[in-house]
């Protein structure tokens, strides 16, 4: 299980931007949460995804609390999780190569003796060809450079994944087919999901099942 | 009956040539118009070239584009107009630009109200500081733009105020035309709305917008006509009614991107759009097309509120079985 407990969270202590927020995801389920921009959905998806600490409050994962955040998180907890963050542009380092952005995981494990033949195969899951994987992200567009981030996201085959926004600058098509292609690994590995967004329509159809904002935390 | 255009776009081109003799072709052969009280959407997945488009219009393109045909603003042509008349009686005066992204468009160290009456100031004949404070706020009032936050600085708006603010800073000089450039990215549903519900105010005032996205929901919203872009050239342009209704769009990636909402199959066009710099002769969504026969070998001819061999025909037509007239003619 993927548990938020109590968490307040924000920038400033004297003002949260999340409050006692309290959310579930069991393994295999998919969980939207529906929130307006500037609601603090995004930073509350950041301490599910163990990249912010929360002032308060604790983040329990597979039954182990977690203790450390960001890099002090341990390993396995922070392998446990894959994240795609709305802005591809911002989530991606402008200077490598797309197949070295979807390796960055790989390598920095000890994984890089079979990275490029797992480079090949996810950048195949999540529909790049080949011809792209030498370019830069200014050389792609927004829709190949976030399917790229989401093969990054799914390299070390991640139990839960946290998705904050992931199609929000995206066309209908790509965002029908990413979230295909998280689908489709989410039924072959049995991972859980947390979808951050803003579009009930959209939640709706992709989630088990869909809370919205106020029903997860105090404000 | 629709009103003469204000914009008349024929055979548009732009090719970027690149390093080693490369040549991208970014938009081909576009051609629309746009009438005062009407909005024409244009839609498409991001790198189709709609966004080199609106910047053809606006005279923006960098060094290495050419362009080719015409963009008529009544006896103006925006391709061939020299950067200074661009600069001087264009941009602010006959082409509002309402851009996408309102943070990146407002300086984060003035406040809304200076942005506001530099643009006055600028734009139209209004001098001295009182009169320059009332004009202003005029304009921030027709805009939806709340008096008492014009003193705050952008960070310190919603999305949604931020997108009021630069949309009065597009109504300043009185242009004419609207051109939007993917307003909605980023804001939320209800927002989306918001924003596309007062552009639409500003079409019934009388102004032509064209608006340039990817937001289908949008563009549903606002639009009267649809022009959908695949690989630089635009496959059709019809009624937005129509497309978005009954008998829904003839094109198959119309069709296959409209299917592709959350709200209808939720299925993705198979496979990726092709590299605008190694167009094939042919149809270029033949690889991702279920309809393609050897005829779409052969471009296409934008005919009838389409540039497709096999066009669907009827709204209960979704598989080839139907014959086309052209079908039946081959
Ligand atoms: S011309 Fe042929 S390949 Fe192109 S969209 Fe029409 S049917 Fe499909």
């Amino acid at each position: 299980m993927l548990e938020l407990r109590a968490v307040t969270a924000g920038y400033d202590r004297r003002a949260p931007v999340v409050r006692d927020a309290h959310l579930t995801v069991t393994p295999g389920e998919a969980v939207g949460l529906l929130g307006p921009s500037g609601c603090g959905k995004s930073t509350l998806a950041r301490v599910a995804a163990l990249l912010h600490r929360p002032d308060a409050g604790e983040v329990v994962l597979d039954g182990t609390p977690v203790r450390g955040f960001r890099h002090r998180a341990p390993r396995e907890q922070r392998t446990a999780i894959g994240v795609v963050f709305q802005q591809p542009r911002l989530a991606a380092d402008p200077r490598l190569r797309l197949a070295d952005l979807i390796a960055e995981p790989l390598r920095a494990t000890g994984r890089r003796a079979s990275a490029a033949e797992r480079v090949r195969e996810l950048a195949d899951t999540v529909g790049l060809t080949p011809d792209l994987l030498g370019r830069r992200p200014h050389e792609v567009s927004d829709g190949q450079l976030q399917r790229a981030c989401l093969a990054r996201a799914l390299s070390l085959e991640p139990r839960w994944l946290v998705c904050d926004e992931m199609t929000a600058m995206l066309d209908a098509s790509t965002t029908a087919a990413l979230v295909r292609v998280v689908e489709d690994y989410r039924a072959s590995t049995g991972a859980g999901l947390l979808s951050v967004g803003h579009d009930r329509t959209l939640l709706n159809r992709w989630c088990d099942r869909t809370l919205p904002w106020e029903a997860v935390t105090a404000g | 009956m629709t009103p003469a255009p204000l914009l008349a776009v024929r055979d548009l081109s732009v090719r970027f040539l690149l390093p080693g003799g490369r040549r991208v072709d970014a938009v081909s052969d576009a051609s629309f118009d746009v009438a005062p009280g009407e909005c024409l959407a244009l839609v498409g997945e991001s790198g189709c070239g709609k966004s080199v488009l609106a910047s053809a219009l606006l005279g923006l393109l960098p060094a290495n584009a050419r362009t080719a045909g015409h963009a008529h603003l009544g006896d103006l042509d925006l391709l061939t107009a020299d950067e200074r008349t661009l600069a001087r009686t264009v941009r602010g005066r006959r082409v509002g630009l309402v851009p996408q992204s309102p943070a990146a468009h407002l300086t984060p160290v003035r406040t809304i109200r200076s942005h506001i009456e530099e643009t006055v100031a600028r734009l139209t004949g209004v001098r001295g500081r009182a009169a320059r404070r009332k004009a202003a706020e005029q304009a921030s009032l027709r805009a939806e733009f709340p008096l008492d936050h014009l003193d705050r600085h952008p960070h310190e708006l919603s999305g949604g105020l931020a997108q009021r603010a630069v949309t009065a800073l597009a109504l300043i000089g009185g242009a004419p035309l609207l051109l939007a450039d993917e307003p909605t990215t980023g804001l939320d549903r209800d927002l989306v709305d918001r924003t596309v519900d007062e552009l639409r105010r500003h079409v019934d005032d009388g102004h032509a917008l064209l608006m340039i996205t990817h937001d289908l929901a949008a563009a549903e919203r606002i639009a009267d006509r649809v022009a959908v872009m695949y690989a630089g050239r635009i496959v059709e342009l019809t009624d937005a009614a129509a497309f978005f209704g009954s008998p829904g769009p003839r094109h198959p990636y119309s069709r296959g991107l409209l299917e592709a909402l959350p709200e209808r199959s939720f299925t993705p066009v198979p496979g990726l759009p092709p590299e605008l710099g190694s167009l094939p002769d042919g149809c270029a969504f033949a690889p991702r097309c279920d309809r393609a026969t050897d005829a779409c070998g052969a471009l296409p001819p934008f005919a009838d509120s389409v540039a497709c061999h096999h066009p669907v025909t009827a709204p209960a037509d979704a598989s080839h079985a139907t014959r086309t007239p052209e079908d039946t003619r081959a």
